[in-house]
């Protein structure tokens, strides 16, 4: 232990229990299980704990697992969780409110623009302008959320087959998602982490073409999607692995708080986007699927089939930008929006020349406003606001505190997998070590949203 | 280097850069002066008609978040109140005013009563945010939860928010709960003094806030009596104070960049 003064915050030192003193331990870090097993025989223990994660493989990150088990059976689970955790949410209290989206978007890396989306959608709620955004500007915000709808799951059907060895499933559904990022890249410039969706619209526009490509990866990420069926839906293994495994019913989801997939996997159709539609997601026609045997496998399903709602609602949002025809994506507030009008250059994206000639060179106005929004950014009227979405995961919910200054007082993101993984000890008790894996799976957590 | 040594260093190093600027003391910015801070504080922005005055949190003085730093510009001397919105009146509007009857209803009933349970109501920006005193919390969600024309079933977790200035209510434990049943959602907020930061657990009748409130321990320092198992779950179980609070710094070194120093986060200049 350090010798700091117990009120300095100081990085954690070794933790010595004294109560467990003098208990017979042994620890194991890899080797042969039927030695372990032996020398725990030998000694007449028979209380188990075996320490999972917090780096293994089928932990989607770092997320740590403590079972308790006799013989094969799991008698207790407990997860732990904290390993990365990054203090996003208070860095974001030291930046201005546009900031915050690129602080927000690295929380769940692999749905991303839920947080940006769900945290400028809260922003624009304490603003009062949630009804300026132009109708373009929600779109591509609807058209960027179910792509990463599907990516996400597919991530999660990639790396669910991947832990039961099928290595396959994950192949295929890597390549998927890897149509989909490319898309994401052309929109936004960036794979991951976009700050693409901005408190009053988005960054910018689509680039010409966009929504031709689109269109054709669309095509192609079916034919993908069509395989991961065949390869996962009539598999007798994946069945005998997957079905009646990590059972939880609709009054442990509601206990629980847990939304999403795994709550519609038990009956009820509760999805944020027609419980509490946002970013105008009632215009557009879409079901939502549900199923009533509440275990692992029908998640798969239920995931596969939220893809292709989700392609609906993709080629409903490229009808609608066709239709829109150019147009603003920013709120028309000189106030909020964005100075900079980006174009790409010979050095990549960044400010135009033409916005840089205009404040360099014929106006000091504009200079000294462009100066100011980007340095000092806009102020918010004092007061709080909650605004949820419906994440892959489940229900995202923002929690912004504003004080009338220029940054978020308090901002709290109620991450779908932090609340959904505490349903991992009622699914895996009384179960196989092996089916810990699958029902973890199942619930889809990531772990950089986990922490935060 | 020890950490002694260090702070002594950095000591050093201010003291050489106070003597470096000679006359600062002298051209220090205009101080607030007690009078234009009682005035600045009494300078409230008049809430939209029919809504009683706002609640002041806080007052803010001068513009950039630096003091002493020689601005003669007159910003320093700037006086803004920071204030939450307040207590609203009836109507609501919407559903908030049937939720409030009923729930007026069902605590009148249980004996414990309404006003005694909760202390305001707060309508802002088309949500609907009830003051809960402490000691009633759990029955308010019971009874969220178990009213059939209530019916908050799904909790979405809870929250702290720390406001250092509002004297014996700098903690708040914000709980935000929907209601599949009828599509509503609403948020209940408790506050308690940093000095005595206890809060009844709401995980009897939301199992579901087990994680949440253990998050707000660990970030708050609040402290959820009855909680079946209250350690923290995000920082170390050994660490040191509660990380998200205001007065706990965010931490960071400089950073040098091609000659130039950039400072960590919080003390760079902020337009506050």
């Amino acid at each position: 232990m350090s010798t700091d003064a117990p009120t300095t915050p100081h990085a954690t030192g070794h933790i010595v229990d004294d109560e467990t003193t003098g208990v017979p331990t042994f620890e194991a870090s890899g080797g042969d299980w039927s030695q372990i097993a032996e020398e725990a025989a030998r000694l007449g223990e028979e209380r188990i704990v075996v320490n999972m994660g917090p780096q293994h493989p089928s932990t989607h990150g770092v997320l740590r697992l403590m079972l308790e088990i006799d013989g094969e059976t799991v008698t207790e689970a407990r997860a732990g969780i904290g390993y990365l955790h990054t203090g996003i949410e208070k860095n974001m209290e030291f930046r201005t409110w546009t900031q915050g989206v690129t602080f927000c978007t690295r929380m769940d890396y692999v749905a991303p623009l839920f947080q940006e989306a769900a945290y400028c959608l809260a922003v624009e709620k304490l603003l009062g302008i949630t009804d300026d955004v132009p109708e373009r500007a929600s779109v591509i915000r609807v058209l960027m959320m179910e792509l990463n709808r599907i990516s996400s799951h597919l991530v999660c059907l990639a790396t669910g087959g991947n832990e039961l060895g099928a290595t396959t499933v994950m192949t295929a559904g890597f390549t998927a998602r890897e149509e989909i990022l490319k898309i994401f890249e052309l929109i936004s410039g960036l794979r991951m982490n976009h700050a693409y969706i901005r408190p009053g619209g988005v960054a910018q526009d689509i680039p010409p073409g966009a929504i031709d490509t689109v269109r054709e990866a669309l095509v192609q990420i079916r034919v993908y999607i069509r395989q991961l069926e065949d390869l996962m839906l009539a598999n007798p293994i994946f069945k005998a692995r997957m079905v009646d495994v990590g059972y939880l019913g609709l009054a442990g989801c509601m206990a629980l708080g847990i939304t999403g997939p795994v709550l519609r996997s038990t009956g009820l159709p509760y999805d944020v986007r027609k419980a509490a539609p946002y970013c105008g997601y009632e215009t557009y026609d879409f079901d939502v699927p549900t199923a009533t045997d509440g275990d692992a496998y029908t998640r798969v399903v239920l995931r596969l089939e939220e893809c292709y709602q989700s392609m609906r609602i993709v080629e409903q949002a490229l009808d609608r930008l066709q239709k829109l025809g150019p147009g603003p994506v920013m709120v028309a507030d000189k106030k909020v929006a964005w100075p900079a009008q980006l174009a790409i250059g010979a050095d990549g994206m960044g400010n135009s020349l033409d916005h840089i000639k205009e404040i360099m060179g014929t106006s000091m106005e504009a200079l000294i406003h462009h100066f100011k929004l980007v340095t000092e950014g806009f102020r918010v009227p004092a007061g709080q606001v909650f605004q949820t979405v419906e994440h892959p995961r489940g229900e995202l919910g923002v929690h912004l505190v504003s004080d009338g200054g220029t940054r978020p007082y308090r901002a709290h993101f109620r991450d779908p997998s932090f609340n959904n993984l505490q349903a991992v000890s009622i699914m895996c008790e009384g179960g196989q070590v092996a089916d810990v894996v699958v029902s973890v799976a199942s619930l889809d957590p990531v772990l950089g949203g986990v922490d935060r | 280097m020890s950490d002694d040594a260090e702070k002594n260093d950095s000591a050093e190093r201010k003291d050489a850069a106070a003597a470096a600027k000679p006359g600062e003391a002298t051209t220090a910015a205009q101080p607030a002066t007690a009078a234009a801070l009682e005035a600045g504080g009494q300078n409230v922005p008049p809430g939209p008609a029919g809504r009683t005055p706002l609640e002041v949190v806080d007052v803010r003085q001068g513009m950039f978040g630096v003091h002493g730093s020689g601005d003669t510009s007159g910003y320093g001397g700037l006086v803004v109140p920071v204030a939450m919105p307040g207590p609203s009146e009836r109507p609501y509007g919407g559903w908030f005013d049937e939720v409030v009857d009923v729930l007026t209803e069902v605590l009148d009933a249980s004996g414990t009563g309404f006003a005694n349970a909760v202390e305001s109501v707060v309508v802002d920006r088309e949500e609907l945010t009830l003051h809960v005193a402490r000691q009633h919390v759990v029955e308010v969600a019971r009874a969220l939860r178990d009213d059939p024309d209530l019916r908050f079933e799904l909790s979405l977790g809870v929250s702290g928010v720390h406001y250092p200035h509002e004297t014996g209510r700098e903690l708040h434990a914000v709980y935000h709960v929907v209601s599949v049943t009828h599509g509503r959602r609403l948020r209940f907020e408790v506050a308690v003094p940093e000095g005595d930061p206890h809060v009844p657990s709401t995980t009897a009748v939301y199992p579901t806030n087990d994680w949440h409130e253990r998050e707000t321990y660990d970030f708050f320092g609040i402290v959820f009596d009855g909680h079946p198992g209250l350690a923290r779950i995000e920082m170390p179980d050994d660490w040191v104070g509660h990380p998200q609070r205001k007065d706990y710094p965010l931490g960071g070194i400089p950073v040098e960049y091609k000659g130039a120093t950039v400072p960590p986060p919080d003390q760079r200049r902020s337009y506050s």
